[in-house]
Formats: structure tokens, C-alpha cells, sequence
């Protein structure tokens, strides 16, 4: 039997494989086709303080196996989330991280505050590297002294495990790392998309309302698995990988450069159950190399 | 909703570029209804990345049936299938059209591929006992698709059959011929086109369901990815995917040059 949990922070995941903000919905959505019950967490769509209806259309473009999405946080808001989401999320059996998103500094204090009120919440993941909105978002990720602060703020707001979820579009990644988990933060989470464009040649358009958008995908797992590498060498805190992870062995070679778990994203899009597979696969990556548990495969890669 | 990978049991090539594909899946057959969608993924690559959506163009003995024109990387690649391949399909999804309902005749109408949707919509209403008039609008005469449609008016932008120009013009011009009509409007193509016929049912007072095309990454209301402007008081958006994609035309605003 190997032993597929990992810890984040305080918290204890049944599997490493958790399904990123903004691709699995707020988690209830999915019930149809995924046994979410095997997944070691969901972490749920941003939320802000208030709903966001969101970029106008077109918000997505398909690129090289990537994909630019623009959808600029349309979200419920954090009453709506409690009222009507939670009551579902509260009663599966995985942990749920909850992706909190605030245009100001004082906006995610109130949305983590309305949070902490509620059972049901294993964690939080913060959102400081939204490439499609126009305040708060990147404009905060980009700051190293501001994501500092932000991690500062909340850390004094909850006990529970809070991740910071980290940009790439940044001259280094690893500052922004080291800061957070100076500030107490529990983990990291990286990467968030790339900032990327694409035009229509023949109306000579941008193919997004908002000029340009987030890449993800496979085409980003080259970039991604270098910026986990390089902040597996900068913090000792636990880090997360996301960055168009399609199977199993795409998430291994993320636990291999040193995260301690993954996140999948776009592939959710094609195949819902996508985690679960992935799981499957990990396990049996385990089960050939004679590992006995996650511990044998994070950080060990050989050099 | 379901994900399954299903046996392809027909592909032919029914006219410039257009195809039909069949597969089989009984439970999926015996659960769609006439303006859903299914979202299918053609390869397993990340060429393309995403699924493609496709409206089910006919439903028979546990067989669902789609067409459409090989313009993308995508639908070349599910024109090449082979008989007996597997298809990984997700679906039914979306919201169908209305096809019971307080009205006697139906009038449906089409521009390009948006005729994929009216063959398993007419069976329905015929089985609901309505009546129908079909308005099809095509580039031209090797484009036009009419199998399976019932008293079928015919417009082609060339003239090379039917009406010389538009499906709107040909549409316009039988409402002021049969003044005491009174139809339930269904319609399904280009963007400009289901305007058009928007602001025509609104003219002249009838119902209106248009069904509406939209890029879509999930496909399943997961995303946020495919927003269409919504007729309130502020500013809001449905979901082409899950809201849709088919809407009663006084409840969105379809923007010119989408």
C-alpha cells in the first residue's frame, strides 16, 4: 500500500492532486462526471468581495497547444459562495481550498473575515496574479512588497493553511517566494498564466476583448516546471505545481523538480476526470519504482 | 451528461467540405433533445487542445448523427475517422429548443452549418404535430443541406439555386405574403443573421429561439469562457454552454460584428 498523502501547511491531503482555481467551477458542478471524493483537494473559482459579471466576449482563444483566457474573474461573490455553494462543497469528502481574489488589500481581509466564519473551509488560496483585471490581480502579484503585505495581513486573520498563488510574469519568481514565506505563508502555488496575445489576420482584430490574456496548457509546462525548480531551490515551504499538466507523468516530472503537489487546469476542460487519472498514474509510477510513498518521489530528481 | 467513448459507424461526404458523422450510443440517443450539443474531442494530441462542439443533427435507433464543415484543423482531422474508431464525446449539453408549445406552425431558418440543428428539431415537432416552413440560406447551391427538412424555401448568396440572396430578404418577403401567420421562429447561423431575424420577430411580434455558436473551452459551464450579453436593466452575461445555446431572442443582445 503506498502512502499517497502530502502536507500543506496544517493540512493533510489524501493525494497530491488538486484541481486549480477557475477550471473545476466552485467544485459542484462536476458531481456528474467526477468522483471527486478521490481528488486530494479542489480549490474554487476566485472569489471577491462582490460578484463580477467578467470580460466581455470573445474571452477565449485557442492557441498552440495552449489556450489565452480573458474572463476577468466573473465570479458569484463570497455571499452568494456561502449561502449557495458551501452547503455542497461542506459535504464531499475532499479538501477544499477556497481562491480568494480582492481588488484592494482590505478586500481580501473582508472576504477571508466572511470565510472564517464558515465551517467547511480547509484552506485558502490567494489570488495575487489575475492577468485580466484591471485592479488588484497582477498589478499586486508583480509587487514584491505587496504580495509581502498581502500574506502579512492574512496571516494574522486565520490559523488555516494559506497558499499564495505566484505569478511568472516577474523578472524572478523566487523573490516573490522567499517574501511570502517570510510573511508566513504555508505554501506557494505557481505558476498562474502567462500573459500572452493573438490577432485575427484577416479583420486584423485581437482575438480577445481585452487585447491580451493568460496562456495555459501544455505549451506553459516547459516554463512552469522551471519555476517550481528554481523556487524548490529558494523556500523551504511547500510548493505547488500547475502549469499544463495532461497525464500523469507530466504531474511526476512536477514532484520530481521539488513540489510537493500539483494542480491540474486546463486539461479539466478536455476531460473532467482528468485527476483521477492522473492519481491512477502516480500511483502506478509508485508501484513500478518500489516507492512507498510521495516523500520518495518529491525533490528526487538526480542531478 | 455523459463521457464515453463511442463507436463511429458512418462518415460521408454529403457536399463541398461537408460531412456527416454517425456513432452509436443508445443511452446518449435516448437522452438528447433537439438543440442540445455535444462536445467532442478528436484526438488525443493537444492538436487541437480544447473539444469542438457539434449540434446533433439527427437522432435514430440509438444512433446520433452530426454535420459539419471541415473549415478547422479539427473537423479535417473527424473527417478522416475510420468506421469503428472510438469517439471521446461528452454530452448532451446545453438547453434544448421549445418544440412543444402554444404555437401550430413553425418556421425555421438557417444560414450555412447552422442547419445542423433543424433535421432532429423537425422530427420533433412533426411528432408534436406542428407544422413547418424551413428557410435555408447558403454561399451556394453545393452547400446547401436538405435532408431530413420539411417544405423547404431555399436562398443562395450566388443565386445559383432558389432565391438570389440573403435567407433574411427571402424570410421578410413570405411574412408580407402570409399576413395572417402566426409562427413560433427558430433560427440557427452567422451571428449578423440571427440579429436580423431578432429584429424581424420583433417586428412582427412572434416567438423567437435562436440558437447561437460560441468558441467554448469546457463546453460545461465550468470556464466562464463563452458569455453572450444578456437584455437587463445592467449589464450581465449568460453562458452560451449552460444557459444556452438556445435562447428566447427578446432575452440577449447579439452584437454586430460577433
Amino acid at each position: 500500500m503506498i502512502d499517497t498523502s502530502v502536507v500543506l501547511g496544517k493540512l493533510t491531503l489524501k493525494n497530491p492532486v488538486l484541481v486549480a482555481s477557475g477550471t473545476f467551477g466552485y467544485g459542484d458542478e462536476c458531481l456528474d462526471l467526477v468522483d471527486v471524493s478521490r481528488l486530494g483537494g479542489i480549490i474554487t473559482k476566485s472569489l471577491s468581495l462582490k460578484p463580477r459579471i467578467g470580460n466581455p466576449p470573445p474571452r477565449i482563444v485557442e492557441t498552440a497547444s495552449g489556450m489565452l483566457n480573458s474572463i476577468g474573474l466573473a465570479n458569484i461573490g463570497v455571499e452568494k459562495f456561502i449561502s449557495e455553494k458551501l452547503p455542497v462543497l461542506r459535504k464531499l469528502d475532499t479538501k477544499i481550498i477556497v481562491n480568494i481574489a480582492g481588488s484592494t488589500i482590505g478586500e481580501y481581509e473582508e472576504i477571508l473575515l466572511q470565510l472564517e466564519q464558515q465551517d467547511g473551509i480547509d484552506g485558502y488560496e490567494v489570488n495575487v496574479s489575475c492577468p485580466n483585471v484591471k485592479e488588484g490581480g497582477l498589478s499586486f502579484g508583480t509587487e514584491c512588497d505587496t504580495t509581502a503585505e498581502i500574506t502579512r495581513r492574512l496571516r494574522k486573520l486565520t490559523s488555516k493553511t494559506i497558499i499564495i498563488k505566484l505569478t511568472p510574469n516577474v523578472t524572478r519568481i523566487s523573490d516573490f517566494a522567499r517574501a511570502v514565506a517570510d510573511e508566513g505563508a504555508d505554501a506557494v502555488s505557481l505558476i498562474n498564466t502567462l500573459v500572452g496575445m493573438a490577432v485575427d489576420i484577416r479583420s486584423r482584430k485581437p482575438k480577445l476583448s481585452t487585447m491580451t490574456g493568460g496562456l495555459s496548457g501544455p505549451a506553459i509546462k516547459p516554463i512552469a516546471l522551471a519555476k517550481v525548480y528554481e523556487v524548490a531551490k529558494a523556500v523551504n515551504i511547500p510548493i505547488i505545481g500547475i502549469g499544463g499538466i495532461m497525464s500523469a507523468n507530466d504531474a511526476i516530472e512536477f514532484l520530481l523538480v521539488g513540489a510537493t503537489a500539483v494542480q491540474i487546469g486546463t486539461a479539466n476542460f478536455i476531460d473532467p476526470a482528468i485527476g483521477l487519472r492522473v492519481i491512477d498514474g502516480i500511483i502506478g509510477f509508485c508501484e513500478q519504482n518500489n516507492f512507498k510513498s510521495m516523500c520518495d518521489i518529491i525533490g528526487a530528481m538526480r542531478i | 451528461m455523459l463521457h464515453n467513448f463511442y463507436p463511429i459507424t458512418e462518415i460521408s461526404q454529403i457536399g463541398e467540405n461537408i460531412f456527416t458523422l454517425t456513432f452509436r450510443s443508445p443511452e446518449m440517443a435516448s437522452e438528447v433533445r433537439p438543440g442540445q450539443f455535444i462536445n467532442i474531442r478528436v484526438n488525443d494530441s493537444s492538436t487541437p487542445l480544447l473539444r469542438r462542439p457539434f449540434s446533433i443533427y439527427h437522432v435514430d435507433r440509438g444512433k446520433i448523427q452530426i454535420l459539419f464543415n471541415t473549415i478547422g484543423g479539427g473537423t479535417k482531422i473527424l473527417s478522416g475517422k475510420n468506421i469503428r474508431e472510438f469517439l471521446d464525446v461528452i454530452g448532451p449539453l446545453g438547453k434544448p429548443f421549445t418544440s412543444n408549445g402554444n404555437f401550430k406552425l413553425a418556421i425555421l431558418v438557417a444560414g450555412g452549418m447552422g442547419v445542423a440543428s433543424l433535421p432532429f428539431l423537425t422530427t420533433s415537432l412533426t411528432n408534436h404535430g406542428i407544422s413547418i416552413e424551413t428557410f435555408l440560406g447558403a454561399r451556394t447551391s453545393n452547400q446547401l443541406v436538405t435532408k431530413y427538412l420539411k417544405n423547404v424555401h431555399i436562398a443562395t448568396d450566388d443565386g445559383s439555386e432558389g432565391y438570389h440572396g440573403t435567407v433574411v430578404e427571402m424570410l421578410l418577403e413570405y411574412f408580407r405574403q402570409n399576413k395572417s401567420i402566426r409562427p413560433m421562429i427558430f433560427a440557427c447561423g452567422p451571428p449578423p443573421m440571427l440579429r436580423k431575424i431578432s429584429a424581424i420577430a420583433d417586428d412582427f411580434n412572434f416567438p423567437c429561439e435562436l440558437s447561437i455558436e460560441s468558441v467554448m473551452a469546457c463546453g460545461i459551464g465550468i470556464c466562464q469562457g463563452c458569455p453572450v450579453e444578456r437584455v437587463d436593466s445592467e449589464k450581465k452575461y449568460s453562458l452560451v454552454c449552460k444557459d444556452g445555446p438556445v435562447f428566447n431572442s427578446k432575452t440577449i443582445r447579439i452584437k454586430a460584428d460577433d
